[in-house]
């Protein structure tokens, strides 16, 4: 444990991070998108309501917005934080210096993604406090935003993994980024396609759904999108267990997938960020 | 201290090492010369547990560079021949980054950095952004990041590229504090008579293999195989011609007006004998000398010579 605060690389990226002027711009203008967006909304359903109150619904719908904002911000920020993470120090000429001291590869590596990591908490943390506007209005509960938040570290977690691995694997950061928002676009998109025509292929006209059907609940299971959805409003949670007939619950197989991708690509990166030499019998 | 073995790298087909078999003791100051792609940063690259050789092995303080990277790594001090420095961080962030790196205590870094900074007078500099640097300071604070955790083997690829004369001078002196120090120093070069000023031992490398090896005077007539021989005489010119046209070791004599020089491949011994029976044959012999050749252009004819082979 004590490690980790002391860890070499964790401490200087941040040092490093924070002293570029583009990470405070960075939070400041992510702050400002927010709060704009959501003082808008605010002040748009005043506009059309003639009571001049929020009532709860809207609130809910300002919370879920909010939600997708934040998946939005972890899904495209997270990958651009990470997919240069080692090939940058590569095309730096900082790299083999840092191969060649006593650190290990699991905390050259740790140190590498937790930095990106703290930095991309940070940024949801700073989103807080206008979150809790939603509070103000009713309708949501602060366990939801609890879990809410720890599937999105959860997410972040994942596609960070996945940039620090082909981070390590290929030389290139450019190509490392291009592959990692790839595979981001992949966990998004092409999976909530499978998932809609696993569905439909399910679906008889005469009997609707009969049998349970893994492929829709593979790929629905593994969406960021359909989680966050069955996650803020518990209908959504029912469709998808009538379209699928699994009840395995959705969040528990995202968990599953997600934890097992981040191991697997940080497994894989701390054991090709040096070269494999012979092990000692 | 270091002992290396059949130590082989294949690029391809092409290979960049070929059974280099190499011994260094220790505290001895290293000088590794070749040409361009003759071999050399391949070879500390393996040394420095960054690339994995194809065949072969090395050892440094009886640990195999292949089976036991993780303790090579706490003995040597790699200096690449290129490297990039972290623009955000100041002189004395970086050195105290590499010393946490090694797992320094932040009590014993805090009194190491002026030491190390005062050793390649960096002083002035310790709180300036390292990007700001000049190439030859940078080059010195990256000494001094190598010594941080008191290394005793320092492998540093081509240190005084892109020196100026002076800094040149200033690292070679550092190189000879170092090697006061005890510790064992393996500097590579392409330029042999920069590295005969401040090494014990030479090695030369072309393609891939080690052609000679030993003391910087060793060195010289063993990559000369043949020397240069003058004879300055009183007179009887003639007598002298016929005298060593006979011996077997001669070749190439040319005369001028009395002196006359050849090539001579004998040994030192036969040298002596060949000096011995010219007096007693009374060749009125006012000097024998041998020519003094550049360094210079002893290595150039024998990595030519190795290239034609
Ligand atoms: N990754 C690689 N792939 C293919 N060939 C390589 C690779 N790295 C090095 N080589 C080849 O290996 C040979 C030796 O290279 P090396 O860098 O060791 O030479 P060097 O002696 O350090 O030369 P220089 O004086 O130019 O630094 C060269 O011919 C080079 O082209
Ligand atoms: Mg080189």
């Amino acid at each position: 444990m004590r490690s980790m605060f002391t860890n070499p690389v964790l401490i200087k990226e941040l040092k490093l991070r924070f002293r570029a002027f583009k990470s405070f711009s960075g939070i400041m203008f992510y702050l400002l998108a927010l709060s704009i967006f959501v003082f808008g909304f605010i002040f748009v359903s005043m506009e059309f309501n003639l009571s001049g109150f929020i009532n709860s619904q809207e609130s809910v719908l300002l919370f879920s917005l909010l939600t997708f904002v934040q998946l939005a911000l972890t899904l495209f920020i997270t990958p651009g934080m990470t997919a240069g993470s080692i090939s940058s120090e590569r095309e730096k000429q900082t790299l083999n210096i840092l191969l060649t001291t006593a650190q290990s590869s699991f905390q050259i590596i740790f140190g590498k993604m937790s930095s990106s990591i703290v930095f991309l908490l940070l940024l949801l943390i700073a989103g807080l406090p206008i979150y809790s506007l939603v509070f103000l209005f009713g309708g949501v509960s602060p366990t939801q935003l609890l879990v809410i938040f720890a599937f999105l570290i959860l997410t972040m977690l994942a596609i960070g993994s996945i940039g620090v691995m082909f981070s390590t694997i290929l030389r290139k950061t450019i190509l490392s980024m291009i592959v990692t928002y790839g595979s981001m676009l992949f966990l998004t998109g092409v999976t909530a396609f499978f998932f809609l025509i696993s569905m439909r292929m399910n679906v008889s006209s005469t009997t609707g759904v009969t049998s349970p059907s893994i492929f829709a609940y593979f790929w629905g299971t593994i969406n960021p999108i359909a989680l966050m959805m069955t996650l803020i409003s518990p209908e959504m949670l029912e469709e998808f267990y009538e379209v699928t007939k699994i009840h395995f619950p959705i969040w528990a197989g995202y968990l599953i997938f997600y934890s097992i991708v981040t191991v697997v690509c940080l497994f894989i990166a701390i054991k090709r960020l040096r070269v494999n030499m012979k092990k000692a019998r | 201290m270091i002992e290396i073995k059949g130590l082989t790298k294949k690029y391809g087909s092409f290979y960049a090492l070929q059974g280099l078999d190499l011994s260094i003791g220790e505290g001895t100051v290293f000088g590794f010369v070749g040409a361009n792609g003759a071999g050399k940063s391949t070879t500390f690259s393996i040394l420095s547990t960054l690339l994995q050789p194809t065949a072969g092995d090395a050892w440094i303080d009886g640990k195999s560079v292949t089976k036991h990277a993780e303790e090579i790594r706490k003995l040597i001090g790699y200096m690449p021949d290129f490297f990039g420095v972290y623009d955000q961080l100041k002189a004395d962030e970086y050195l105290d980054f590499f010393g946490s790196s090694y797992g320094i205590p932040a009590a014993e870094r805090k009194k190491l950095i002026p030491q190390l900074l005062e050793l390649v007078n960096l002083t002035h500099k310790r709180y300036e952004y390292v990007d700001v640097l000049s190439r030859g300071m940078k080059q010195r604070l990256c000494l001094a990041r190598t010594l941080i955790h008191d290394p005793k083997v320092l492998i540093l690829d081509e240190p005084a590229s892109g020196l100026d004369p002076r800094a040149r001078i200033e690292m070679r002196d550092i190189l000879k504090q170092l090697k006061s120090m005890g510790k064992t120093i393996l500097i590579s070069s392409h330029i042999l008579p920069e590295l005969a000023e401040m090494c014990d031992e030479i090695g030369v490398i072309d393609n891939g293999k080690l052609i000679a090896h030993g003391s910087v005077s060793t060195i010289q007539t063993q990559l000369q195989g043949e020397k240069v021989l003058t004879v300055k005489l009183q007179d009887d010119l003639e007598k002298a011609i016929s005298f060593f046209e006979e011996n077997p070791f001669i070749t190439g004599i040319e005369t001028g007006e009395h002196q006359l020089s050849f090539r001579y491949r004998g040994s030192d011994e036969e040298q002596m004998e060949l000096l011995k029976k010219a007096v007693l044959a009374n060749i009125p012999i006012l000097s024998f000398a041998e020519e003094e050749k550049d360094l210079e252009d002893v290595f150039m004819a024998i990595t030519k010579g190795v290239d034609e082979a």
